[in-house]
């Protein structure tokens, strides 16, 4: 019986877990898309295995601290609930146009607030079935590659985080424009839920006149 | 001002305390004045309260004690909460309901969906940008323009036109399709959709094989070793063995519920790969065919490829995966995860029996060569170092020479020929105008044919051997493997 028990909890996950392997998947997921739209020259990324793909993360000392620093702090309002949406943002350098929109829709089950990280709440979601949605979700990314339009241009990316107005603000977070796309096209990808979280892909580019 | 009237008699109604002044009269009332009885007595002391009536004759009537509720409360109350409604009311004649929806709905697609009462951040330090002058080498996914790329000093002539082109009408543009084998005996088979010719090399004879029946279409082909029976896989999921000297369909093998894409044999063992990503093994001898079954893949198999030996099954998958299998074995000795798309270009080594060659699709654009001893990728080419490898659809290993030839998709359309082990790049062969989707290699090792997406079949004299070769060929000089090396094992 007790083999049984600890079993089901490895396979479960609380809040905490959930807001990690949430931003976690971010953390991949604007890898990949920073290799595969070519923002960051390829020499400068390696290869690491995760959720049974291979896929390239940054070896860039800037863009590597920037992702952290951001991720962690979407890490704390993925636990408070208070995270809506985060945006990835890809824009000219020189006409500061917008040119792509990947927007990562965040639903939060208010049934896990903060309060069930101490009562030990966990999901019966299976640990592998979420992994594996992710894994769809990031192959979608890849694939993307084949019909987005060619990034001609120096490109920058930037995150963006949509949060509740009642969310603790730190002091490096400032507020932004919400960067949206004149004329744009918009491809629905797939979606995963750690059934805490639930993520919902997107991708939006400008379509060439 | 009939609003402000109604409010009044409102009001007048819902005091509790007042008197009645309106509505009919109550039934003790009536009753009392029918029996002539005018006045009622307020008995102070009665146990119901003051407000209660006792009258002999006419039966206890009860009137609840009041003095608990709080009645000034209750009205202000009441009339309170209607004055809220009335306000509410008096807002939403000004601003009525549709254009209320309208402020909403513009105020949220302002807010790109969001409801106001979210506010949206970024961190103040910003990533750093891409160093200066780094051009985005996607580019070669759209330009049209002929990359430059260190050519490998060749010295055999290899004609850059192909020696033949065949038209091949209705040939289907499916990258994960397999619609072309040439067999030992000198015999091109070619699926035309729901047609399978054969084109006899020698003589240049096109032999009419079969014909299936809407909506059925043919998705792979594969010669067995003797080059006598052909294997056919059909898009409704059953494998089909056709003996093309008679002309007769010589077994058909269900099992599979989604179509089969890929076909390879290994002597009397066929393997089918098929939309569902399972790999079926075929005993072609006996009756209860089905032998195994391997699932590795999660989607399409795409790319399926026994090894010379024997010994080897090299898989790919639209799931991106590779997967190595050993002979009897139903679960994979690797699985290489390193391609970033579908891989249909598998290929193994003719003269080293553990080289796995392959070749992933538009989001990937890489040729890998493996050890599949150990699993390990030993050579990469890809965009960063040579930015003509494209999608890449079919993979050959050279028998002749130390090269191997790759067929690709969009921009150029090209062949290309590379050198082993340095994959420097010996030649490009152009002339398709839509993508290349197989290559076969002849029986003699020394053509190449390869099938495009624009409904033609050319053949490439790429790895010529000179008559003066031969002789040093026959001889053991000039060629990769030494008959010496070629016999032992």
């Amino acid at each position: 019986m007790e083999a049984v028990k600890q079993e089901t909890c490895n396979n479960s996950i609380t809040l905490k877990g959930s807001a990690q392997l949430v931003s976690e998947f971010f953390y991949y997921g604007i890898n990949s898309i920073l290799y595969q739209r070519g923002i960051y020259p390829p020499e400068s990324f390696t290869l690491k295995q995760q959720y049974g793909l291979t896929l390239y993360t940054t070896t860039d000392k800037g863009v590597k601290d920037y992702l952290n620093n951001v991720l962690a702090q979407i890490k704390d309002w993925l636990e408070a609930g208070n995270v809506q949406r985060l945006v990835l943002v890809v824009t000219n350098v020189d006409t500061k146009e917008v040119l792509e929109r990947w927007d990562f829709d965040i639903q939060h089950d208010p049934s896990y607030g903060p309060q069930s990280i101490k009562e030990g709440k966990v999901t019966g979601k299976d640990l592998k079935v979420i992994q594996k949605e992710m894994r769809d979700v990031i192959r979608q990314i890849t694939a993307c590659v084949t019909f987005l339009p060619l990034l001609d241009c120096v490109c920058a990316f930037d995150l963006l985080v949509y949060t509740h107005k009642n969310a603790e603000v730190p002091e490096k977070w400032s507020e932004s424009a919400p960067c949206f796309i004149s004329n744009s096209q918009e491809v629905r990808l797939k979606s995963f839920s750690t059934s805490i979280h639930k993520v919902e892909a997107c991708v939006s580019y400008k379509i060439d006149q | 001002m009939s609003h402000l009237q109604f409010d009044a008699n409102l009001n007048e109604a819902l005091r509790m305390d007042g008197e009645l002044t309106r509505g009919p009269i109550p039934r003790w009332q009536r009753k009392a004045q029918e029996q002539g009885i005018h006045s009622l007595n307020v008995n102070e002391n009665s146990p119901y309260g003051q407000n209660t009536q006792w009258k002999s004759g006419i039966g206890i009537l009860f009137i609840p004690n009041r003095s608990t509720t709080d009645l000034e409360r209750s009205h202000h109350l009441l009339v309170s909460s209607m004055e809220a409604s009335g306000g509410e009311k008096s807002e939403a004649d000004e601003l009525s309901l549709q254009q209320k929806e309208y402020q909403e709905k513009m105020s949220e697609n302002l807010n790109d969906g969001q409801p106001q009462e979210s506010r949206i951040l970024s961190f103040k330090s910003k990533a750093p940008q891409a160093k200066e002058g780094y051009v985005n080498n996607l580019k070669v996914l759209y330009s049209a323009g002929k990359p430059t790329v260190p050519k490998a000093a060749s010295v055999r002539h290899i004609p850059s036109v192909p020696e033949k082109v065949l038209d091949a009408p209705e040939l289907l543009d499916d990258y994960y399709l397999h619609l072309l084998d040439w067999s030992v005996n000198n015999h091109l088979a070619v699926a035309l959709s729901s047609s399978v010719y054969i084109w006899n090399a020698g003589d240049g004879a096109i032999t009419p094989l079969v014909q299936l029946e809407a909506p059925d279409y043919v998705c792979s082909l594969s010669w067995i070793e003797e080059g006598n029976i052909l294997a056919m896989g059909v898009s409704s999921g059953v494998t089909k063995l056709w003996d093309v000297g008679q002309q007769k369909l010589v077994r058909t093998m269900g099992g599979h519920q989604n179509r089969v894409t890929t076909l390879s044999w290994s002597s009397y063992i066929l393997s089918s790969g098929s939309r569902s990503g399972q790999i079926f093994h075929h005993d072609v001898r006996i009756a209860d065919h089905h032998v195994a079954t391997l699932s590795g893949h999660t989607q399409e198999v795409c790319g399926l490829q026994w090894s010379p030996d024997g010994r080897h099954l090299g898989s790919g998958g639209n799931d991106n995966q590779v997967n190595i299998w050993e002979k009897g074995s139903t679960t994979p000795l690797h699985t290489l995860t390193e391609h970033q798309a579908a891989v249909k270009a598998v290929a193994w080594c003719p003269w080293q029996n553990n080289l796995l060659a392959t070749g992933g699709g538009t989001a990937d654009r890489t040729i890998r060569i493996w050890n599949c001893t150990t699993g390990i990728c030993l050579k990469d080419v890809q965009t960063n170092s040579q930015p003509s490898v494209l999608q890449v659809s079919s993979v050959l290993w050279s028998s002749h020479y130390k090269e191997l030839i790759s067929g690709h998709g969009f921009s150029n359309n090209q062949l290309t020929l590379w050198k082993y082990p340095t994959m420097a790049k010996v030649a490009d062969l152009t002339g398709h105008t839509g993508r290349v989707l197989k290559l076969c290699m002849s029986p003699d090792g020394q053509m190449v044919v390869s099938a495009a997406a624009d409904e033609t079949i050319r053949m490439w004299k790429c790895w010529g051997v000179d008559k003066k070769d031969k002789k040093q060929a026959g001889s053991g000089k000039g060629h990769p493997i030494s008959m010496l090396a070629r016999t032992i094992r």
